[in-house]
């Protein structure tokens, strides 16, 4: 390889995190010999890689909408809480108690919805994208710092939710509804199929559109972008919203993971796992450049290393420091004070990277 | 090679590349005890570079840098400090939320049982102010002074360093009006007779021959050479400054001459009472198309205020504004685009670039912006109004994918004008297009907006070089005290009664 392409190739904004997520998977080839097996049971795809990609997926999904706020220079708290609203509405409208006095419990028990399931995600998605609405104008209108305007939603949304389930855990028992995040589709998890979907959809309005231009010069340079013409009030607001309908789709696949509601829990802290997930993609939490892949290898890298950990039979107390090992290790790949002491230990001992 | 007991410090055979440019190239720099050093050059010369190899913000590539015959390499602008070189940058870089006191102290307060000592500080800080002449508050938030005061500010600071055996001046009078340009060069000389070596980084000319001792010439990244200020008279330095004669300039007062022939009777632009409280006062405008208009007045005349009126970044609540015959009610950059309103702000670096974005985008994003989110030019569109730009107004970059950061000032400034341009105005405002560029981009910019107005574009040229108001301007409005005062056109433009208007006498 020329010297040229290598430093075009390691300025590309992908490059460490495949790198750190190729050392991760290389751990896994030498330590955990089947962890790269994938056999075939009723048709349906399984394996320790298919659970990264399926447990994974709400994590993936939550990046790739921080991915458009943090490059607005902003950032959203509020998706774990915004994940609970819409996990909580979808099994409101489920519940077949919905909108009777007095039910069974054998009744409450059946295989049956109240509500048509379009309808359920519809309405639970819409409810997410206005929170995200919300969000926005809070930054863009009442010019709120992201991170005050977002934790409001953050506490509150999880009241929200609260109210929502009459602050019961409610179980669901319609099986179409565990489709969504436990169904397989042409052998593959469904969860792929969403997640793939959706960062179609965000690649397109960011690389086919004007739109991912506009988010990155606003993100650098708000006020040059606002002198050219540029609504930026606009970009921010479409930003957040995006990243509450995206929070939505997370909610309501683990929600049908899970089988239930349960508002105080469901995407507890996975507000930072997603800022995380964007940061070790590479994106800058001071806005500009940002690409939606690197954020999915980020979210990649989280859970492969929380999957790693279960399949070495970490306890799970000890589980967190090893996340955080790797995450610094990670960050620190980033730094460029880091970078330069790598850089000339290595040109002492002689070896070119090239 | 010179005896380095001479010398204070002693920079030899610099050699700097950045991507696809190569900055500095054996450049050799001998600064003297006691002495003010002009270093001068157009822009992209290299002047930049050098200092801030000096400074330990880029290392070199190739050569040495001896301090009082000790060879140093900083590694880092603190690190600089520490070895005694003080800087003061073109581009203020202190906190405008923050009070004087803390900016110039800041890092070096002094304490009190660990805490800070504000009464100290404040007292300190007032000190080192009154050493240039300034008597301030310094206990007010430095962004609630004029630029200035914030330049005084940025000098204090440097100053402040005991051990300050060299200071570095990048551009520190391009914000400053005649009398503190005068109280700076006092201090300047006071400091060199102290013993300070100081380098000063300028494009006005007129103000190396005041000040400094020597003069050391740089052009694209070599040394052209250094001189005593006594022997080389002004047309040498500017034929050794830009490599070629000065009859641009020469042709500028043809140029203005064909191009008003071409002046529309019809106003393009009329403003009617049009002003907003705080700042500037109801006035009356004509603008027409193929005409060029020059504002001028002193810092805070409201020349930028009255310019952002008119392209809608402030709203106005008097009067009314017309645009080829129809009156607006929407005020916004956006609106003003699509009208075909365009606006080089004052502030190259906060308003104007967007500076991780490559040229291409740079250039794109107002045109772009009046598209919509959705009309996406396609990649070689984007492509070939970048390369024509780049070709028209003579941007140096070494591709259209370069960041625009890594361009010198004035082609920034180019690329700002390319965004413009290529969304077609009708009406062109331009407020210090040429602030800290230097003569020869000065010029060609200067002659682009003659060009412009002949092609029927109407402008608005706003500039704090009175000089530089005339040379382009067929009307002049002078502006003070946020009103305009009056206008001045055809045989009545003349320096000196403008001068009058302006100072108010």
């Amino acid at each position: 390889m020329s010297k040229l392409s290598w430093k075009h190739l390691r300025d590309s904004q992908l490059f460490w995190p495949v790198v750190a997520l190729a050392l991760i998977m290389l751990f896994n080839l030498i330590f955990i010999p089947d962890f790269f097996t994938l056999e075939i049971k009723d048709g349906h795809l399984f394996g320790s890689m298919v659970d990264v990609i399926n447990r994974g997926a709400p994590l993936m999904l939550l990046a790739i909408g921080m991915t458009m706020v943090i490059a607005t220079a902003g950032v959203d708290l509020s998706v774990g809480a915004v994940m609970a609203i819409s996990a909580g509405a979808a099994a409101v409208l489920i519940n077949p108690a919905l909108g009777k006095t007095l039910i069974g419990s054998d009744k409450l028990v059946e295989d049956i919805t109240a509500t048509p399931l379009w309808v359920v995600i519809l309405v639970a998605l819409a409810v997410a994208t206005l929170c995200g609405v919300w969000n926005g104008l809070l930054v863009s209108r009442a010019n709120i710092q992201p991170m005050v305007a977002t934790l409001v939603l953050m506490v509150a949304g999880r009241g929200i939710a609260q109210l929502i389930t009459n602050g019961q855990i409610i179980t669901v028992y319609y099986s179409p509804y565990f489709f969504i995040g436990n169904g397989y589709l042409l052998g593959l998890p469904f969860t792929l199929f969403i997640v793939l979907g959706v960062f179609l959809f965000a690649w397109l309005m960011t690389r086919r559109t004007a739109i991912g231009l506009f988010v990155e010069s606003v993100g650098i340079n708000a006020s040059s972008s606002f002198f050219s013409g540029i609504n930026e009030k606009n970009i921010k607001l479409m930003a957040y919203t995006f990243c509450g309908f995206c929070a939505g789709i997370a909610g309501l696949i683990v929600s049908s993971n899970v089988k239930s509601a349960d508002a105080n829990n469901i995407g507890l802290f996975s507000e930072l796992d997603a800022i995380l997930a964007v940061v070790i993609g590479g994106t800058l939490m001071s806005g500009g450049r940002f690409s939606l892949m690197a954020s999915i290898v980020g979210a990649l890298i989280i859970q492969a290393t929380t999957t790693t950990m279960y399949a070495l039979g970490v306890p799970a107390m000890a589980a967190s420091a090893i996340k955080a090992m790797v995450v610094l290790i990670v960050i620190l790949l980033y730094s460029e004070q880091f970078k330069d002491v790598l850089g000339s230990v290595i040109e002492r001992k002689g070896v070119q990277p090239s | 090679m010179p005896d380095s007991n001479d010398y204070l410090l002693m920079m030899s055979g610099i050699g700097k590349a950045f991507p696809g440019v190569q900055a500095l190239a054996n450049v050799d720099f001998f600064l003297k005890r006691g002495e003010i050093h002009a270093l001068i050059g157009e822009n992209g010369a290299g002047k930049s570079t050098l200092i801030k190899v000096l400074t330990g913000v880029e290392r070199q590539d190739s050569g040495t840098i001896v301090l009082e015959n000790k060879e140093i390499l900083a590694k880092s602008p603190q690190h600089a400090q520490a070895l005694g070189i003080s800087t003061v940058y073109q581009e203020i870089n202190l906190c405008p939320n923050l009070t004087v006191a803390e900016n110039i102290l800041i890092g070096r307060e002094p304490r009190i049982a660990g805490s800070i000592d504000w009464k100290r500080m404040n007292a300190q800080a007032k000190q080192l102010l009154q050493r240039l002449d300034i008597d301030i508050d310094v206990t007010q938030t430095l962004g609630a002074y004029s630029v200035a005061i914030q330049q005084m500010a940025a000098i204090a600071r440097a100053l402040e360093i005991s051990s300050a055996k060299i200071l570095i001046l990048d551009e520190p009078t391009s914000s400053l009006d005649a009398y503190e340009t005068d109280k700076l060069f006092q201090v300047m000389r006071k400091l060199r007779d102290e013993g300070m070596g100081i380098v000063f980084i300028t494009h006005f000319i007129d103000q190396v021959y005041e000040v400094a001792d020597r003069i050391t010439v740089l052009r694209n990244g070599t040394l052209v050479g250094t001189y005593e200020t006594d022997s080389l008279p002004l047309v040498e330095l500017i034929a050794k400054m830009i490599g070629r004669s000065l009859s641009d300039f020469d042709d500028m007062s043809k140029i203005k001459l064909e191009s008003s022939k071409s002046i529309k009777a019809d106003a393009l632009l009329q403003a009617k009472d049009l002003g907003r409280t705080g700042s500037i006062e109801p006035f009356d405008l004509d603008l027409h198309a193929g005409e060029v208009v020059g504002f001028a007045g002193l810092l805070g005349s409201g020349r930028t205020e009255t310019a952002k009126l008119l392209f809608g970044i402030d709203k106005p609540d008097s009067g009314t504004l017309t645009f080829a015959g129809k009156i607006i009610k929407k005020f916004s950059p956006l609106a003003s685009i699509t009208r075909g309103i365009a606006f080089c702000p004052e502030d190259r670096k906060a308003d104007g670039v967007v500076d991780d974005l490559t040229v291409r985008e740079n250039i794109i994003l107002a045109i772009q912006a009046n598209r919509g989110w959705f009309k996406f030019l396609s990649k070689q569109k984007q492509y070939e109004l970048a390369e024509k730009y780049i070709r028209l107004l003579g941007i140096t970059t070494p591709t259209a994918d370069q960041q625009v950061k890594n361009l010198s000032g004035g082609n920034q400034q180019k690329v700002i004008l390319a965004r413009w341009l290529a969304t077609n105005p009708q009406l062109l405002i331009l407020d210090e297009p040429t602030r800290g560029i230097d003569v020869g981009a000065k010029a060609e910019i200067q002659k682009l907006v003659l060009e412009l107005a002949e092609e029927g574009k109407a402008c608005v040229f706003i500039s704090s070089e009175l000089e530089e108001v005339l040379r382009t301007s067929h009307r002049v409005v002078v502006l003070r005290d946020q009103e305009k005062i009056t206008e001045f056109s055809g045989a009545d433009i003349d320096e000196r009664k403008i001068m009058q208007t302006i100072a108010g006498s």
